[in-house]
């Protein structure tokens, strides 16, 4: 890799030593400035702030699991308090990290910017749907403070209603109200990206960004109110005795895992589709390149938001659910697969030709699509019902799932931030720094992550805190890779700490980017563009430039 | 392709589909690797690569990146799809062996009578079906070795089968969380030479299932009311099994282990037509496995003179 300092693209200091005083940033700077705020850039550093603090909790939890695990006995927890642990890192992680990640932060940031509007179209219910992930948190904070709740992250009945006795309904509750988050959130850009396009930004000169936020939308508004139903027919039957899923009252246990999956398995979607979103941005950025197959990127991802609603019951091929279901949820779980493959052969073919440098941004970017194709993979494995009966319910699926939340959305989530961090802070961070982590991350989660399938093949079931002895070495080698991860992921949030003070300015746009939101000062001023832009032209038009 | 052993007549054909799949998608992984890495080389900012644009249309391409992995999914499907319909359908002519799960442990009932709990002794080279439920959530019955996992649940019967090939001693483990121990809801399956299997079976005889049901179904008062002679009006239950019973909603019923489970724990579910609903519930006064053993029973119960 030669990276020639003088023609470097990547990262220029252009901007004067002088703040810029329009910047949404100098806007006010008390904390009411702050907590009643309607600006979505303001409410996206909010956002930034809650799923960080969350995200190092959660984080916590998977340390104090991958230290138990070290050893087959279980010698640090009691089985009680790993359940509980994993319950912890897996509600923590999926409703107050992973599903707001992207589109709360970024999406809220850059959404408007990109199609070179004022604000999103509802902008005091943005503030509000932050106060209800805040409200939905702090139900989950107290619960972990009043002993923790011990279900697993997917509540499944009869154990959740009827048979555990931890503060299920706390738990519940913080779900709930943080799935109306999500519901506003995607109305919210929903309506933005329909209404307040700016002039000649049509359809098909959107970003794969915006296409992916308002993909994402559609779910969250489609789904999640499921999701909320589901929870509280769980309350109805803990609190009330009510007959809906315990066949002692006459209910249904496989009712409540069709109407968790039909929330659950689209929200996995909702982790995934901002991350590519995101991807196709860096990549196109660093290879000065059109993204390859543009449309095809955006019926992909359409088609991944719709076809990602038929594919639930790939969850259940075990439970009890008739094989003629199981039949059907399988083919449509190998068809959701193939946007996704069109995905990564078009980043791929993007790269054909380019001229490409290897910032921090893309080094995140190719090890999203690295790892995200190995998680694509495997799931194939777990479509193919036959295979599926084996792997369902041990580390396989463990694996898989972490390569593509983990490996795929964090690493993009991560780019992104690095990506967009001067135009959100006006400041350059370390690069050296910042490749250096991707590279650690990157061989840090392999090594944690792979020997999982290779333990999910020997048959090793997941939420075991004891195990038979044949299964410690893969343990050992996980919780050796988790040590290093958890390195690659405290490094970041040093330096881009140490950024925000002493880093450089960065100019309007330090990597000369396409995409309204570089033509706007860093940080952007509180009304985003002094006017109004006109768009021209479709995006990523790096080839013409010189 | 794993130290794990292919111990019965599914786990060869699973694992060779397992490896299939592996082999394509290794070959999909060092693929899109290798052109990643060669054009991340070629193409560095400040190579000498040609980067002339060429003005060919690229419909082609997503076309057949798009075709050719959807026909290849479909391919896998069909393989995938004709392994699962065979390992689900047991095979009906087999006599079960019932397990009944409850928070953490694992209770098996021959049809001989022998109990076991947290083991399950069989015989090398023939079918064994299970006939699982729960007494409490769900759990599932997991054997790596052989490649079978199925959920066991609370309130009806599943089942799952398979031939044993190997003799040897293989894990057990309920892989559906259920709670506190479910770290600990392990045992073993003791795979045994047919012969060995007969000696197992005549040491640990009971006594068996469907006359241990029949005495339940004196001691519990069943006969009380569901025999010919009681004066109560209820059905006497002769010849029940297989049958169709209308109900009293106007529907019917076929009475199979479901429908007898439900009509002891859950009386007032189904009512037979032409019957009050007046049979108490036995939902928490008897155990799953004392299901099991009434439901054997009420297979075996014939009126007099019929076959």
């Amino acid at each position: 890799m030669s990276v020639n300092v003088a023609d470097s693209p990547f990262p220029t200091e252009q901007g004067t030593d002088e703040p810029n005083p329009e910047s949404y940033l100098d806007a006010g700077y008390g904390l009411r400035s702050w907590l009643t705020t309607h600006d979505h850039k303001r409410i996206a550093i909010l956002y930034a702030l809650a799923i960080t603090f969350f995200f190092f909790a959660g984080g916590l939890a998977a340390a104090l699991m991958r230290l138990e695990l070290i050893s087959p006995n279980g010698s640090l927890m009691s089985a009680e308090a790993y359940n509980k642990t994993f319950t912890f890192h897996g509600v923590v992680m999926v409703w107050f990290f992973l599903i707001p990640s992207i589109p709360a932060t970024l999406g809220n940031f850059l959404l408007p910017l990109m199609i070179g509007a004022r604000d999103v179209a509802f902008p005091r219910l943005n503030l509000f749907s932050w106060y209800l992930y805040i409200t939905g948190g702090l139900f989950t904070i107290a619960c972990l403070l009043f002993g923790g709740v011990d279900t697993g992250w997917t509540f499944y009945t009869p154990f959740s209603t009827m048979f555990s006795n931890s503060n299920v309904m706390l738990t519940v509750v913080g779900v709930f109200i943080v799935g109306f988050s999500s519901i506003l959130t995607g109305l919210n850009f929903i309506v933005t990206i329909h209404a307040m396009r700016a002039h000649g930004m049509t359809w098909f000169r959107l970003p794969l960004f915006v296409w992916s936020m308002y993909g994402v939308s559609l779910v969250m508004v489609l789904a999640t109110p499921v999701l909320a139903m589901t929870l509280a027919l769980i309350g109805l039957e803990r609190l009330l005795g009510v007959g809906i899923f315990d066949p002692a009252l006459g209910g249904d246990p496989l009712l409540f895992q069709h109407f968790f999956w039909f929330y659950s398995h689209p929200a996995v979607y909702i982790m995934i589709l901002p991350a590519m979103g995101v991807a196709s941005e860096l990549i196109t950025a660093a290879v000065r390149r059109r993204i390859f197959g543009y449309s095809f990127m955006v019926y992909s991802i359409l088609g991944i938001a719709v076809i990602g609603f038929l594919v639930w019951g790939h969850h259940m091929f075990v439970s009890g659910q008739s094989m003629y279901a199981s039949i059907v949820f399988s083919i449509l779980s190998f068809i959701v697969a193939v946007p996704s493959a069109i995905k990564v052969f078009n980043w791929t073919a993007t790269l054909y030709k380019g001229d490409i440098t290897f910032g921090a941004p893309m080094l995140y970017a190719l090890g999203f699509v690295g790892l995200f194709m190995l998680g694509g993979l495997t799931g194939l494995f777990l479509a193919a019902t036959a295979l599926d009966v084996n792997l369902t319910d041990t580390y396989f699926v463990v694996a898989h799932f972490h390569y593509i939340m983990v490996g795929g959305s964090v690493m993009a989530y991560l780019g992104g931030i690095h990506f967009w961090w001067p135009k959100i802070t006006g400041r350059l961070y370390s690069e050296a720094w910042a490749r250096f982590a991707a590279i650690v991350m990157f061989f840090g989660f392999n090594l944690t992550f792979f020997p999982q399938y290779l333990l999910g093949y020997e048959g090793m079931p997941r939420r075991y805190h004891v195990y038979p002895p044949q299964f410690q070495v893969l343990n050992v080698l996980s919780s050796a890779g988790a040590t290093i991860l958890a390195v690659s992921y405290l490094l970041p949030l040093a330096y881009l700490l140490w950024s925000l003070r002493y880093g450089p300015r960065a100019g309007a746009n330090p990597w000369r980017a396409k995409g309204l939101e570089w033509q706007t000062s860093s940080p952007p001023p509180v009304h985003n563009f002094d006017q109004t832009p006109t768009v021209t032209e479709g995006p990523y038009l790096y080839d013409e430039s010189p | 392709m794993s130290s794990l052993p292919q111990a019965s007549s599914f786990a060869g054909q699973v694992d060779y589909l397992f490896d299939a799949m592996l082999a394509l998608s290794a070959v999909v992984v060092i693929g899109v690797f290798a052109a990643i890495l060669w054009f991340a080389v070629k193409y560095r900012h400040g190579s000498r690569a040609d980067r002339s644009r060429s003005s060919r249309r690229t419909l082609g391409i997503e076309l057949a990146w798009t075709l050719i992995p959807l026909f290849l999914f479909v391919g896998i499907f069909a393989w995938s799809i004709s392994l699962f319909a065979y390992m689900s359908r047991p095979p009906i002519e087999t006599v079960p062996v019932y397990v009944v799960a409850k928070q953490w442990m694992w209770k098996v009932q021959h049809p001989g009578g022998q109990r076991e709990i947290n083991t399950l002794h069989l015989a090398l080279g023939q079918p064994t079906r299970l006939v699982m439920t729960s007494q409490d959530v769900i759990h599932s019955f997991y054997v790596p070795a052989f490649r079978v996992k199925q959920d066991v649940l609370p309130g009806r019967y599943t089942q799952l089968w398979f031939n044993a090939t190997r003799a040897g001693t293989y894990n057990l483990f309920c892989a559906e969380f259920c709670g506190t121990d479910h770290a600990r809801m392990g045992g073993l399956v003791i795979v045994m030479q047919p012969k060995d299997y007969a000696n197992w079976l005549e040491a640990h005889a009971g006594t068996d299932l469907a006359a241990q049901g029949a005495a339940l179904f004196r001691r519990l008062g069943c006969s009380g009311c569901h025999d010919p002679q009681s004066g109560v009006h209820a059905p006497d239950l002769y010849d029940l099994y297989g049958s169709t019973v209308p109900l009293s909603d106007g529907t019917q019923v076929r009475a199979d282990e479901r429908y007898l489970h439900d009509s002891i724990m859950l009386p007032n579910k189904e009512i037979a037509a032409g019957y009050a609903p007046v049979m108490p519930s036995y939902q928490g006064r008897i155990g799953e496995d004392d299901v099991l053993a009434l439901i054997a029973y009420l297979k075996s119960r014939h009126a007099a003179g019929s076959p």
